[in-house]
């Protein structure tokens, strides 16, 4: 059975207009709240270095975001503090994130921040205030089943909005101290919970890309950072071959390339050439045409179970492969340790290692792991 | 326990050191100038000249607190402005600048631009407990160095700098002395004969004053350059209409405290601090004081709490009732670890875990009280919550 928990809430608070609306809800439901917002980077650390814009207003941790964070707070009658966490995030999401990229994977920055920052430091620091639990304004629903015994993460009413590809790194226990109201709602819906709290930020628009990098350019916010840091860019460098080995030039590194890929290969083909692997160890980027992107297996490591304990035989569940991937019928089966083989009813187009697989029983999160290469 | 913001909730404040409320005196003072004297001391006509001499008394007023004459008084906006006066007002290309790595942000960040603009600058170390030495000083010393700059006293630490020294080395060396004595106003005698500095900095707001008023105390003959132009106000020191009712709230400041210096009531505020700290320490395991070697002004104490986010525990205590501060607070209201306590040499963990407790003249005794009850609860609570902390075993007796 699920502990009995106080009524204190602590609400992951952004400024944005999900987790002011979570707040405003638990409010009027009559929880006691606390309202934190992480401080994860300095936006102004790197901007305008190395080709970064200098304008850096309305991103994540922004100050503009607090200040939209605390308003909503000061209007709900709530207590609200910052807590700084850029020692941990630079630690655990900002170092993983280059080295993988400089490692030829595509790393998701967001499932690390939850899984080490959000509902982990946040709930550390929940507890230690005096709140038994955290919410959020995940678009994500999380129950527990008497049953199995065990907390279920499930896709939300908003399949649009479905977050859970970000969080099937959550434990049990994390799971159990975790609210996430806004599951049964859609973005629409919640707009109009926000504007009925009369939140001034209800039309306040999403965020859309990774909270740190300001723009979106990743290789420049490598290049920046490295700066920064007194680094030298490792050389990854090195030759562009088709699948049957035959070199088509040189790459400068590569960081430069995600499977899949098509644009700023620097080779010209009669017909499009995309990104089918990277090998990490010789550099080598192999590239074909669309049909060799297709691959029936892939391996993940790095698993956590949720809705079972643990993998004790083959099971057929739906894989996503990315965030924006409609997920695809598979088998999964152990293989190891920590070690899943998934084998796809049919090719799924550009496995990438470095994301997460998720692995979806209906609506229900089994589980999940890294990408690996095979 | 109840987060929430209950109106009836206690609240107790024990954050001087960041800004202190007005005491009642200094309101009664003030209103006035708000309603019905609300002329501009530049002005010649009644309403200008009732001004005028409501600044000239709070001047006077000043003057005495600091023991110099009212016209070596020049009214800023607050501490930041005035040691950006000081040392913007007086460094030139080719000038070299003494301070320190334990200066307030106001005098830290400013020596940075200075740098950043060529000028050089020696940024002096300082000992385990938190104090330069005089000797650092004068081994620093360049035929071409013009303004040395130390604080009075360390607003994190309360850790007294030896200033009365180091303006002797200034006055041998015919250098002028620059003090922020930001956080010894109010709490020790400030006598700039005896310090022997030129430009001395008083923040109005950290001594029942309120926010947005202070001094700039500069010696007569003093070469200054102004930050702001306009018109002739302060000597051309600083142009701008004068915060009048402000001023006045600040020459009421001035004279309660040095009354306060008198009167037995800083001594009462240091029996205050040494019981809480005293007591601190007995019921709470793995703490200590920082700068506790050295002399410290009455009203401060920094403790460390081991195995704990500093952070978290600000968060608890104030979510209980109680307002202290840790590291210091950046633009977002985040706290950043503390450039003092780092400058000490503390491990970037018990730097962490140090927080700030600073006592006013309005503490009561039952204050510390209610700090003795929620202090060590909440530091238990945080350290069994940790995921690293492991509760040290009970050693059998033998």
């Amino acid at each position: 059975m699920p502990e009995s928990f106080n009524n204190t809430i602590a609400i992951a608070m952004s400024g944005g207009v999900d987790s002011s609306t979570v707040a405003a809800m638990l409010k009027a439901e009559g929880h006691e709240l606390v309202g934190l917002t992480l401080q994860l980077w300095n936006q102004k650390r790197l901007a305008g270095k190395e080709g970064l814009p200098v304008e850096v207003q309305g991103r994540c941790c922004s100050i503009d975001d607090v200040y939209d964070a605390r308003r909503v707070a000061e209007k709900l009658e709530i207590p609200y503090y910052l807590v700084n966490e850029e020692r941990r995030f630079e630690q655990d999401v900002v170092r993983p994130f280059v080295s993988e990229y400089l490692a030829g994977r595509t790393p998701i920055p967001c499932s690390l921040c939850n899984n080490h920052l959000k509902f982990d430091q946040l709930l550390t620091t929940a507890r230690q205030i005096g709140a038994d639990r955290i919410a959020t304004g995940h678009y994500a629903r999380n129950e527990y089943d008497p049953a199995r015994g065990r907390w279920i993460l499930k896709r939300p009413a908003d399949a649009s909005k479905d977050q859970t590809y970000f969080l099937f790194g959550l434990t049990q226990e994390q799971l159990s101290r975790t609210m996430f109201p806004l599951g049964g709602y859609t973005k629409p819906e919640v707009r109009d919970v926000a504007r009925e709290h009369g939140l001034a930020l209800a039309a306040k628009p999403d965020s859309q890309e990774i909270c740190f990098i300001p723009g979106g350019d990743y290789k420049k916010f490598i290049d920046a950072y490295l700066h920064e840091q007194g680094e030298q860019m490792p050389e990854t460098s090195g030759e562009l071959v088709t699948a049957n080995g035959e070199v088509l030039g040189r790459h400068g590194g590569v960081h430069n390339f995600t499977v899949g890929q098509r644009k700023g290969l620097g080779v010209s083909s009669p017909s499009p050439l995309y990104v089918l692997q990277i090998d990490s160890a010789s550099h080598q980027v192999t590239v074909g045409g669309e049909a060799e992107l297709g691959t029936s297996t892939l391996r993940a490591r790095g698993l956590n179970w949720i809705s079972i304990a643990d993998l004790e035989a083959p099971m057929r569940v739906k894989v996503k492969i990315r965030h924006r991937h409609e997920p695809s019928w598979a088998v999964i089966e152990k293989i190891g340790e920590d070690d899943v083989l998934a084998t796809f009813d049919e090719p799924v187009r550009a496995v990438t290692p470095g994301q997460a697989a998720v692995f979806y029983d209906e609506d229900e999160v089994v589980g999940g792991g890294w990408i690996a290469a095979l | 326990m109840s987060p929430s913001y209950n109106r009836s909730m206690r609240r107790v404040y024990m954050d001087a050191n960041a800004t202190t409320p007005l005491v009642p005196e200094v309101l009664d003072v003030m209103r006035p100038y708000f309603l019905e004297q609300f002329g501009n001391a530049s002005s010649v006509h009644r309403h200008g000249q009732q001004a005028r001499g409501a600044v000239e008394s709070a001047r006077a007023s000043v003057a005495r607190l600091v023991n110099c004459r009212p016209g070596e008084i020049v009214f800023t906006s607050g501490g930041t402005e005035s040691d950006n006066l000081a040392l913007f007002g007086l460094i030139t290309p080719g000038d070299h600048l003494i301070t320190t790595t334990i200066e307030h942000h106001a005098v830290l960040h400013a020596a940075e631009k200075l740098r950043d603009r060529g000028i050089e600058v020696t940024f002096l170390p300082v000992s385990s407990e938190g104090v330069v030495d005089p000797d650092d000083v004068r081994r620093a010393l360049r035929p071409h160095t013009k303004l040395i700059s130390v604080m009075m006293a360390n607003n994190e630490t309360g850790a007294i700098q030896p200033v009365g020294e180091i303006g002797r080395i200034a006055a041998e060396a015919d250098v002028y002395f620059h003090t922020d004595a930001v956080q010894g106003a109010g709490k020790l005698p400030i006598d700039v004969e005896a310090i022997g500095c030129d430009l001395l900095s008083i923040s109005g707001h950290k001594m029942h004053a309120p926010q947005g008023t202070g001094i700039l105390y500069v010696r007569k003959g003093t070469q200054l350059e102004p930050l702001f132009f306009g018109g002739a106000h302060e000597r051309q020191r600083r142009a701008g209409t004068e915060n009048v009712p402000g001023i006045v709230g600040l020459g009421k400041a001035a004279e309660l405290a040095l009354k306060g210096l008198a009167d037995g009531s800083i001594e009462r505020l240091a029996a205050l601090r040494d019981e809480l700290e005293k007591e601190i320490l007995a019921r709470v395991d793995e703490s200590g004081v920082n700068s506790a070697g050295v002399a410290r002004v009455p009203n401060t104490t920094n403790l460390w709490f081991d195995h704990l986010e500093g952070e978290a525990l600000v968060i608890s205590l104030d979510l209980k009732g109680l307002a202290v501060s840790g590291g210091s607070a950046c633009a977002s209201g985040a706290t950043e670890p503390s450039h003092v306590l780092s400058a000490m040499g503390l491990a970037p963990s018990r730097a962490r875990a140090s927080l700030r407790f600073s006592l006013m003249k309005l503490t009561a005794k039952e204050d510390v009280e209610f700090a003795l009850e929620v202090v060590p609860s909440a530091v238990s609570r945080l350290r069994e919550l940790s995921p690293v902390y492991k509760r040290p075993t009970a050693v059998a007796a033998d």
